[in-house]
């Protein structure tokens, strides 16, 4: 039974990252983007555990952790400020946002 | 009692922060208490320090105070070191002593005037960097002094700044003295280059060194000693770096009898008294000094002729007495300079005093052909203006001038200088002409304005000591002719050796001394006699003579100086203020203004791509993340 | 676990496409949680059982409620799918597309030629170690992170207040 070599497990990362790049840009839906950038963020939480596995040390599953904090506090600012904007503008178009250049 | 010698230059210093600090709640009578009593208490220790330091000299006849050490920069580590000579000895009692007398002359002539604890910080600022110039061991602390007192100068000439003249005058005493310092720095680096310290006595001071590696005559010696004689040109007011001070005169008349005529500006004679085994290694410069004297003190005495401005007068008389002092440190009669120095001090400061009184008196009228008959109104002030005038015009026997002037001639003549000699006599005919001029004229005549305010006797006082010792100043030393008696070469021999050696050998030098003697002595009396004819007995006949084509021309040239100011004018300031005018738009300026423009364009640009459109930013950021990735990798 | 691992794998990728071009939210939503659960079988084939506990605990329960409970409030419905369709047209999609195809060849590259891979064993890192490595080498990080979620409640907290004042005034 032939084993998960590091490369797929890294490969596997980039392919979710991008994917969640493309929604980024694609998207006009805030909601939209802040899912994509979820899934940006656990491709690279998976790149540091598969990094992690291959030492076989915890140092990659803290660095995960650490991740999902931001992630965590992200989301809650971002979803927050989803409110707001769609108090303010009545729509969820990111691009109506762009009012606010400063 | 030598140990106090610290006290002297700090107690000034003392009372000159404190002015500063609490000045403007104290009362005038307060303000003049510390900044008097200071002065006061500071001449006291020096009188105790000279007492003490001649009825027994100390080892050497020198004796060193180290204060602290002021730093330490690999080999170069000078001190807070006061030394004390004959030569420094009679600086700091002339100092005081004078400084004194017109600090208490001060307390009654600035009484009406604002800024009074202002006037007496300045003042006590400059006697305490006055000191410490005087008493340097070192070149370096020698300098600070120099420059303390040239800001002294520069704020005291400027002292009444809400007039621009003023300020002018100011700055103008400024820049034209930062001429000679930025020659005396030059000269203070190139000993300190080659010589590798700036102490100055001692085995291992400058002038030791100096004597023992330098050959007379060589490259090193006459550079050092030709930049340290710009500094001293330009602190002494001498030719070319003279102009600045009559126009000095701006400031109030006690700063010119204390700073402009009888201490600061005889900082250049005491320099180079200071660094004599300098001079005497380059004979030319030491020339240069004897021939710049001499023109010094024609030019100015023939202007001195011909101004109207009472304090003007004095001015030019300042500057061509020192071109006096400094004809006979040229000829190394260096004892003869200092003896001139210490009279002159007395008789000019006096005359500035006595100025001081007449224009106060006249309600701030400068102009002496608005005086006249002021003889009966003010009794004390003129007496004891006309003995100064006289020691000033060498009369005589008893004046102290005469002494020092024709000691001064006489070493000149032994010196082998016979056209010097001359010329240094017509200077003296000059002098006791313009002297006795402006006794008669402002003195004497009719009266043309009226007296509002008679002299105090806080102004008497000084008047009065003044003029005493305008007397008997003299008396310290005698011609070689009468018999041996001259305590003040004596003594200031022992900071000088004699360099022209006195030669006691027989009749016919003593023959030619009283000759030389007999000659002074009818130029002094022809000189005011000739004042009284043109200025007193018959003013039409002098005014004729400066009507006339050629009278009117030469007057005009005298009054305006020589026209110095007329050619630095075009020479130096006209250029720098065309090619200030020019460059106004700072063309260097260009190059940075092409830079902020070139980013403001960029600006521009950058400001297009922010749309505030999330997107567009977020694909920006991919695109960056793509291409440092790529650089990364593929690198 | 070869096995497991790669058919989480493909049920990832495929659940991702899924969020990304779905026009009902909702229903976006629904594939991220599996995506996300996928993941967490990753983790337990990687031999991160802890962090696969995380993943679901965290990512799939808390973040996705947060998620779906703004969704339910702003109350997006039919309405809201009409407008993805307008937005969301499938020429979007190549530009964006391109770039992350070059990131993609790119990390293929630095991953491929980076030299230090190998297999991964699979031997499972345990709750304890990860504990203990995290409260004494990462005892700052865990105190930064904290104060990261404290300042994310209190951001949180003022932007959602509704604000009284403006809505006085309209």
């Amino acid at each position: 039974m032939a084993s998960v070599s590091m490369e797929q497990g890294l490969i596997l990362a980039g392919v979710l990252f991008a994917l969640g790049l493309i929604g980024v840009l694609v998207r006009r839906n805030i909601i939209f983007i802040l899912m994509s950038i979820e899934i940006m963020l656990n491709a690279s939480g998976l790149a540091f555990v598969v990094a992690g596995s291959h030492q076989g040390a915890a140092d990659g599953q803290v660095m995960f952790i650490f991740i999902l904090t931001m992630a965590a506090a992200e989301v809650a600012v971002g979803l927050a400020l989803v409110l707001q904007l769609y108090h303010r503008f009545k729509t969820l178009d990111v691009d109506a946002a762009s009012r606010m250049r400063g | 009692m030598l140990e106090l010698l610290w006290l002297i230059p700090i107690l000034p210093f003392i009372s000159f922060l404190v002015l500063v600090l609490i000045g403007s709640r104290l009362s005038r009578a307060g303000v003049a208490t510390i900044g008097v009593g200071a002065i006061g208490i500071s001449a006291v220790v020096s009188l105790l320090v000279g007492f003490s330091f001649m009825s027994s000299p100390p080892p050497g006849n020198a004796f060193s105070q180290t204060l602290w050490k002021w730093m330490e920069i690999g080999k170069f580590e000078p001190g807070i070191t006061f030394h004390l000579d004959a030569l420094s000895l009679l600086m700091i009692l002339v100092v005081t002593v004078i400084g004194f007398l017109i600090h208490l002359y001060s307390t009654e002539y600035m009484i009406d005037e604002d800024g009074y604890s202002r006037f007496f910080a300045y003042m006590n600022l400059f006697i305490g960097s006055m000191l410490t110039l005087v008493l340097a061991d070192n070149l370096i602390l020698l300098y600070l002094g120099w420059e303390g007192v040239g800001l002294c100068s520069y704020l005291l000439i400027g002292f009444w700044y809400k007039d621009p003249a003023n300020g002018l005058a100011a700055r103008k005493a400024f820049t034209i003295t930062r001429v000679g310092d930025t020659a005396m720095a030059l000269g203070l680096f190139l000993l300190f280059a080659n010589l590798g310290t700036l102490n100055l006595h001692g085995d291992g001071g400058i002038l030791a060194l100096a004597k023992s590696q330098w050959m007379e005559g060589s490259g090193l010696a006459v550079a050092a000693a030709a930049l340290l004689l710009g500094g001293a040109l330009g602190k002494s007011g001498q030719l070319p770096l003279q102009t600045w001070l009559p126009d000095a005169m701006a400031g109030p008349t006690p700063v010119s009898a204390l700073i402009h005529a009888a201490t600061m500006v005889t900082a250049g004679v005491y320099l180079i008294a200071r660094t004599y085994v300098l001079f005497e290694l380059a004979p030319s410069v030491q020339f240069a000094v004897a021939l710049i004297g001499t023109i010094t003190l024609f030019v100015a005495g023939c202007s001195a002729l011909t101004q109207r401005d009472m304090k003007r007068v004095l001015a030019y008389s300042t500057i061509s007495q020192i071109g006096y002092m400094f004809l006979a440190l040229g000829v190394g009669a260096w004892s003869a300079a200092m003896f001139h120095f210490m009279t002159h001090a007395f008789f000019k400061a006096l005359l500035f005093l006595g100025a001081g009184v007449v224009i106060l008196a006249l309600n701030h009228e400068r102009d002496i052909f608005n005086m006249g008959g002021l003889w009966r109104e003010l009794p004390v002030t003129s007496k004891t203006f006309v003995v100064g005038a006289a020691a000033l015009a060498g009369f005589p026997f008893i004046t102290a001038g005469f002494y020092s002037k024709d000691l001064i001639l006489w070493k000149i003549w032994s010196a082998h200088q016979p056209w010097l000699y001359v010329v240094a006599l017509g200077g003296a005919l000059l002098t006791a002409i313009y002297s006795f001029r402006l006794v008669f004229i402002a003195f004497f005549g009719e009266m043309k304005s009226h007296v509002v305010k008679k002299p105090g006797a806080l102004m008497k006082i000084p008047l009065t000591i003044l003029a005493a010792l305008a007397i008997i100043g003299g008396f310290f030393e005698l011609p070689h002719a009468w018999g041996n008696w001259q305590p003040f070469s004596k003594f200031m021999e022992s900071a000088f050796p004699l360099t022209a050696p006195v030669e006691h050998d027989g009749h016919s030098k003593v023959a030619a001394e009283l000759t030389l003697q007999g000659i002074a002595i009818v130029v002094s009396i022809v000189g005011i006699a000739l004042a009284y004819l043109f200025f007193l007995h018959n003013r039409a006949s002098a005014e004729g003579i400066a009507r006339s084509s050629l009278g009117s021309v030469v007057h005009r040239f005298w009054f305006a100086g020589w026209g110095f100011d007329w050619l630095y004018d075009k020479l130096f300031v006209q250029p720098v203020v065309w090619a200030a005018r020019i460059n106004k738009n700072d063309f260097i300026d260009f190059i940075y203004r092409l830079f902020a423009g070139i980013i403001k364009i960029f600006h521009v640009i950058l400001c297009l791509t922010q749309t505030g459109r999330v997107r567009w930013y977020a694909v920006g950021i991919a695109f960056g993340a793509v291409v440092i990735v790529a650089i990364v990798v593929l690198s | 676990m070869t096995v497991v691992f790669w058919i989480s794998a493909v049920i990832t990728v495929i659940s991702t496409v899924m969020v990304i071009t779905r026009r009902n939210i909702v229903h976006a939503l629904l594939y991220l949680i599996v995506s996300l659960l996928a993941m967490a079988v990753i983790f337990f084939s990687l031999g991160a059982p802890f962090v696969a506990a995380l993943e679901v605990i965290v990512y799939a329960g808390a973040i996705m409620v947060l998620f779906i409970f703004v969704v339910m409030m702003l109350n997006l419905g039919e309405r809201s799918t009409q407008q993805e369709r307008r937005w969301l047209r499938p020429q979007m999609m190549i530009g964006p597309a391109i770039l992350a195809a070059i990131l993609m060849i790119e990390l293929g590259y630095a991953i491929f030629t980076g030299g230090s891979g190998g297999p991964i064993t699979g031997e499972p890192v345990g709750a304890k170690q990860v504990g203990i490595s995290l409260f004494d080498t990462y005892l700052l990080g865990v105190e930064l992170a904290s104060m990261l979620l404290l300042a994310g409640l209190v951001g949180a907290y003022h932007l959602g207040r509704s604000d009284r004042s403006e809505e006085e005034g309209s």
